[in-house]
C-alpha cells in the first residue's frame, strides 16, 4: 500500500478551512443586513401616536396602528391560555404515563406531524371549522388557530424537560406517601420549572409572529377590537395588506410593525434564555 | 551490580535518582529511549498541571505510569501525541523527543506524529460506523491501497489485537454493538491498523470488567514484542502485572521511575512506597 | 357485600384509596389532552377532504396534472402550485443545507469560542424571526437587488441555460428559493451546531489521535455521529420551506404558470392560498383552494413519515442507543 500525501491531505483540509470563513461571513452578513435593514427603515414609523391611534387611510399624516397592537396582544395571550394548559398536561401524560406505550407514541407521532403541518393549513382548518359556520371572522378563530400552532411545541418541550427530571426525585415523592398528581405537578414541574418556561416563551414568541394562520381567521380591521367576535386587527396581516399596497405611507407603517414585531420576538427569546440560565445557576 | 547501584542511588534526590535509573537502564538493556522528556510543564490556562517532568522511556517496552487521580498521569501523556492542542487554554512547555524529534517544536508534522503515536483512551470509543470500517478509517486516511489490500490490513490489526475471531463473522455490524471489552479491544486494533511505534494507553481498562480487563492485558503482553508501550493507570496491580518500568507521579511530579519490581518491591522514594502500599491516594 | 371486594380489588395494593382515585383522574385527564392533537390532525384531514370533495368530483385525478387556474371559466388544476413549491423549496435546500452545516461546522470547530458562543447564540435568535419579516426584506431589499445586479449578472454568464432566460423582474421563482435558503438557515445551522457540539470530546481526540485533520474528523466521524439529528433538521427545514407562505408570497409573483425560467413569476400552494382564499366568490373556486390546501398536506405528511421511517432506520441500522 502507497502512503497517502500527508501535503494534500493537508490542503484538503486547509481549502476547507479557508472556504468556511466566506461561507460563514456571508450567512451571517445577510442576517446582520435583514435585520439592520428592518431596523433602518421601522424606526422613523415608531412614534408615540403608532402605539396610540387608530390606522389612517392612505395619504393622511398620523394615525398608528394601535388597534393591530392591541389584537395580537390579546389573540396572542388567549392562545397561549388556551394551548398551553393543554400542552403540559398532555406533556405529562408523554413523559409520566406509559413512554413507551402505544398510545403515547402514535400522540408522539401525530405531534411532531402536527408540529410540521403549515401554520396556512392551520388558519384554513380553522377556517372551515368556526368562521364558515359561524358566518364571520372572528378575533376567538384567530386565538384558536394559534393555539393550536403553540399546543405541539409546548407538548415535547414538556416531554423533554420532564424526561430531564431524574427519577430518584419521582420516587422519593412517591415514597413519602404522595400521590402521583402531587409529585407531578408539586415536585417534577418545580424541577423542571425554568426549561418550561421557556419552552412556553419561545413558542408563544413564535407564534406571536404568525400571519398565514390569521389571514383567514381573524382577518384584519381597522378599529379597536371591542369585540372577539368580530374579525380583528393585528400586526402581521396589517404588515401584508400595507406592504402589498402601493401606499409609501401605509409601506413605512409596515416596516414599523416589522421592526416591533422583530423585537418583541427577540426579547422574549432572549429573556427565555435568560430563565434557563438562571435556572440553571439555582440548581 | 543491581545491588551497588540501588545503594548508591539511595543517598540522591529523586529527581536525580529518576535520571540515574535511566541511565542504568539503557546500560542494563542496551535500549534506545524511544521518548526522552526533559522538562516538561504543563498548563491548563493558568494553572500549572506538571513540573519540570524529566523521563526516558524505553522502546519495546510497557511503561506504567501510576499515581494518585489528579496528579498528572494522563495530562503527561496526552503531550506525546499533542492531542491536549484540541482545548485553547492547554499549553506544554519542555522537550519531548520521540526518535530524536522534539514534538513540540512547532514545525512538527502532527498528522505524522499522531500515525506514529497512538492512543486509547478511558472509555472505548468505537467510531459511529461499521467494525471494520473502524479500522479501516485509519488505513484509509494514512494509505492508498486496493479493497483488498485494505481488507488485509483490516484483519491483520484485528488478529493483532485479539479480536478477529470474535467479530470475523459480522464485520459490517456497527461497533456499538460490541460489548465494552471488545470495543476497546477494537479501538487498540484501529490504533494499530496505521502501524504506529508508541502506543499511550490512558487507563483502559477502568471501564471494562474484570474478564475483559485481562483479556487487555494479554494483548498488552504480545504488544510489547513490536511496540512501546505507555500505560496509565490507577491500578497498581495491573501496573505490576503488564509492565517493565513504572513511573510515580505526585501532583505533577516524577516522583520515582524505575524497572517495575524494584518500584514495587524496594522503592527509594518514601511517598512511592506509602502509595504502592496503600497508605494514602 | 360483593361491592366492597369488587372495589377492593380495583385498588393496588399499598395505594390508600382516598389517593388513587384522584390519581386516576389526573391520568385520564392528562391523556384526554394528549389526544387533542389526534382529534386535531383527524380534523384537518377530515376538513380538507370534506371541503375539496367538490373539487375532485368536478376535475378529478386531472386536478393534480393540469395547470390551468382560471377562475372565469371555473376551470382549475394544482399543477403550476405543486411545480412552484417543489422548485423553490428544492433551490432553498440546495443553497441552505451545505452553506448551513459548514456555517456550523466553522463555529464548532474552527472560530474562537467566544466568537462561537456569541454568533452561534444570534443565530439561534435568528431563526425566531417571523417569516413575514423575510418577506418584507426580500420585496423591498432583495428583489431590487436581483433585478440590478444578480439576474442581469446570470443572464449574461449563464443565459444559455433555459434556468436563467427572460427579464430580470427582481420577484420569481429564484427570489422566492433564495429568501426560503436564508430563512431556513439559521434553523438547520442552529440544530447542527447543537449536534456537532454534543459530540463526545473523546470521540474526536481518538480521530484526532489517529492522525485525522479537522476536516477528517468532522466528515467522517462527528457527522456521522450526529447524522440522525442533522437528517431530522434538515428534514424539518424542508418542511417548513414546503409549507412556508409570507417569506414566499411577497417575492414571488403569483402566477399560475410554469415556466423553464427561474426568473419568471410563479407560485406556491401556500402563496395560492394566502393570495385567493378570501377572494374565492365561486363554490367550486374555493373547493379547489381546499383541495390544494390538501395537496400541501398530504405532501408535508408524505414528507414527514418518509423522515421518521428514515430517522428509525439509521437508528436501527446504527445500533447503540445514543
Amino acid at each position: 500500500m502507497r502512503p497517502r500525501s500527508r501535503a494534500q491531505r493537508r490542503a484538503a483540509d486547509a481549502a476547507i478551512r479557508v472556504a468556511m470563513v466566506p461561507a460563514a461571513l456571508i450567512g451571517i452578513a445577510v442576517l446582520a443586513w435583514i435585520l439592520g435593514e428592518v431596523i433602518a427603515r421601522g424606526v422613523g414609523a415608531l412614534t408615540p401616536t403608532f402605539f396610540t391611534e387608530l390606522p389612517t387611510p392612505p395619504g393622511m399624516e398620523g394615525g398608528g396602528l394601535g388597534n393591530a397592537i392591541v389584537g395580537t396582544l390579546l389573540m396572542t395571550l388567549l392562545a397561549a391560555l388556551m394551548g398551553t394548559p393543554v400542552g403540559l398536561l398532555a406533556g405529562v401524560f408523554l413523559a409520566e404515563f406509559g413512554p413507551s406505550s402505544r398510545i403515547a407514541t402514535t400522540v408522539r407521532f401525530t405531534t411532531n406531524l402536527l408540529m410540521g403541518t403549515p401554520s396556512i393549513i392551520i388558519g384554513i382548518f380553522v377556517y372551515s371549522v368556526l368562521v364558515l359556520p359561524l358566518g364571520h371572522f372572528s378575533g376567538w378563530a384567530g386565538a384558536v388557530a394559534l393555539a393550536i400552532l403553540i399546543l405541539p411545541v409546548v407538548m415535547r418541550t414538556t416531554e423533554d424537560m420532564l424526561n430531564l427530571v431524574p427519577d430518584e426525585l419521582r420516587e422519593s415523592g412517591l415514597a413519602l406517601g404522595a400521590p402521583r398528581w402531587k409529585v407531578t405537578l408539586g415536585i417534577i414541574f418545580r424541577a423542571a420549572r425554568s426549561g418550561l418556561v421557556t419552552g412556553v416563551l419561545l413558542a408563544v414568541a413564535r407564534v406571536s409572529g404568525e400571519t398565514a394562520p390569521l389571514l383567514f381567521t381573524a382577518l384584519n380591521s381597522f378599529y379597536w377590537p371591542g369585540s372577539l367576535s368580530r374579525p380583528t386587527a393585528n400586526l402581521t396581516v396589517t404588515i401584508f395588506n400595507y406592504a402589498m399596497s402601493p401606499y409609501s405611507d401605509w409601506q413605512e407603517k409596515a416596516w414599523g410593525a416589522s421592526l416591533l414585531i422583530t423585537v418583541s420576538v427577540l426579547v422574549v427569546a432572549v429573556l427565555a434564555r435568560f430563565v434557563i440560565k438562571d435556572g440553571r445557576e439555582r440548581a | 551490580m543491581m545491588m551497588a547501584t540501588e545503594e548508591r542511588v539511595f543517598v540522591q534526590a529523586p529527581s536525580e535518582v529518576a535520571k540515574q535509573h535511566a541511565r542504568e537502564i539503557e546500560d542494563v538493556f542496551r535500549l534506545p529511549a524511544k521518548v526522552t522528556v526533559r522538562n516538561l510543564n504543563f498548563y491548563y490556562g493558568g494553572q500549572q498541571a506538571l513540573f519540570d517532568n524529566s523521563i526516558d522511556i524505553p522502546a519495546l517496552r510497557v511503561t506504567a505510569i501510576i499515581g494518585p487521580s489528579g496528579c498528572g498521569k494522563s495530562t503527561h501523556i496526552r503531550v506525546y501525541n499533542r492531542i491536549f492542542e484540541l482545548y485553547r487554554s492547554h499549553r506544554a512547555e519542555g522537550i519531548v523527543e520521540i526518535d530524536g524529534e522534539n514534538i513540540l517544536s512547532p514545525t512538527t508534522d502532527l498528522l505524522k506524529l499522531r500515525k506514529k503515536v497512538g492512543m486509547i483512551f478511558q472509555r472505548p470509543t468505537p467510531f459511529p460506523m461499521s467494525i471494520f470500517d473502524n479500522i479501516a478509517y485509519g488505513v484509509r486516511l494514512h494509505y492508498r491501497g486496493s479493497r483488498s489490500e485494505i481488507t488485509d490490513r483490516v484483519e491483520d490489526a484485528l488478529k493483532r489485537g485479539a479480536l478477529w475471531d470474535e467479530v470475523k463473522e459480522k464485520l459490517c455490524e456497527p461497533a456499538t454493538a460490541l460489548s465494552g471489552g471488545q470495543q476497546q479491544r477494537l479501538c487498540i486494533a484501529r490504533a494499530i491498523a496505521v502501524e504506529p511505534k508508541l502506543i499511550l494507553m490512558d487507563e483502559p481498562c477502568s471501564a471494562i470488567d474484570p474478564v475483559a480487563t485481562s483479556k487487555i492485558e494479554d494483548l498488552i503482553e504480545t504488544l510489547r514484542d513490536s511496540y512501546t508501550v505507555v500505560l496509565v493507570t490507577h491500578n497498581m496491580q495491573q501496573a505490576a502485572r503488564v509492565s517493565d518500568f513504572t513511573a510515580f507521579f505526585y501532583k505533577g511530579h516524577i516522583v520515582e521511575f524505575g524497572p517495575t519490581t524494584k518500584i514495587f518491591t524496594n522503592p527509594d522514594n518514601e511517598q512511592t512506597e506509602d502509595y504502592i502500599t496503600g497508605r494514602f491516594g | 357485600m360483593t361491592d366492597s371486594t369488587a372495589e377492593k380489588l380495583s385498588v393496588p395494593p399499598g395505594a390508600p384509596r382516598d389517593q388513587s382515585r384522584p390519581d386516576a383522574l389526573f391520568k385520564w385527564l392528562t391523556a384526554a389532552c394528549s389526544l387533542v392533537v389526534i382529534v386535531i390532525m383527524a380534523g384537518i384531514l377530515f376538513e380538507l377532504v370534506r371541503n375539496s370533495g367538490m373539487a375532485f368530483r368536478e376535475f378529478g385525478f386531472s386536478f393534480l396534472t393540469t395547470d390551468s387556474w382560471n377562475p372565469i371559466l371555473s376551470d382549475f388544476g394544482a399543477a403550476s402550485s405543486v411545480y412552484g413549491t417543489l422548485v423553490s423549496t428544492g433551490i432553498a435546500m440546495i443553497i441552505a443545507v451545505p452553506l448551513s452545516i459548514i456555517i456550523a461546522i466553522y463555529f464548532v470547530e474552527v472560530a474562537h469560542p467566544k466568537v462561537s458562543r456569541l454568533i452561534g447564540g444570534a443565530v439561534e435568535l435568528l431563526a425566531a424571526i417571523p417569516s413575514i419579516i423575510y418577506g418584507m426584506w426580500g420585496l423591498f431589499v432583495f428583489a431590487a437587488l436581483m433585478q440590478t445586479h444578480v439576474q442581469p449578472f446570470l443572464g449574461t454568464h449563464l443565459g444559455a441555460l433555459p434556468l436563467f432566460q427572460g427579464p430580470p423582474m427582481g420577484i420569481g421563482m429564484l427570489t422566492a428559493g433564495l429568501i426560503l435558503a436564508l430563512m431556513v438557515l439559521p434553523f438547520i445551522t442552529a440544530v447542527t451546531r447543537d449536534v456537532l457540539m454534543m459530540v463526545p470530546p473523546v470521540l474526536k481526540e481518538s480521530a484526532y489521535g489517529v492522525g485525522s485533520t479537522m476536516w477528517e474528523t468532522v466528515r467522517f466521524v462527528s457527522l456521522k455521529y450526529g447524522r440522525r439529528g442533522i437528517v431530522g433538521a434538515v428534514f424539518l427545514g424542508f418542511g417548513r420551506a414546503l409549507g412556508e407562505t409570507m417569506a414566499v408570497t411577497f417575492v414571488i409573483g403569483n402566477s399560475h404558470r410554469i415556466s423553464a425560467s427561474l426568473f419568471s413569476a410563479g407560485n406556491t400552494i401556500a402563496s395560492s392560498l394566502a393570495n385567493e382564499f378570501n377572494e374565492a366568490s365561486e363554490p367550486i373556486y374555493l373547493s379547489s383552494l381546499f383541495a390544494l390546501a390538501l395537496v400541501l398536506f398530504g405532501i408535508t405528511l408524505a414528507f414527514q413519515t418518509m423522515a421518521h421511517h428514515w430517522v428509525a432506520r439509521m437508528q436501527r441500522l446504527e445500533g447503540g442507543d445514543r
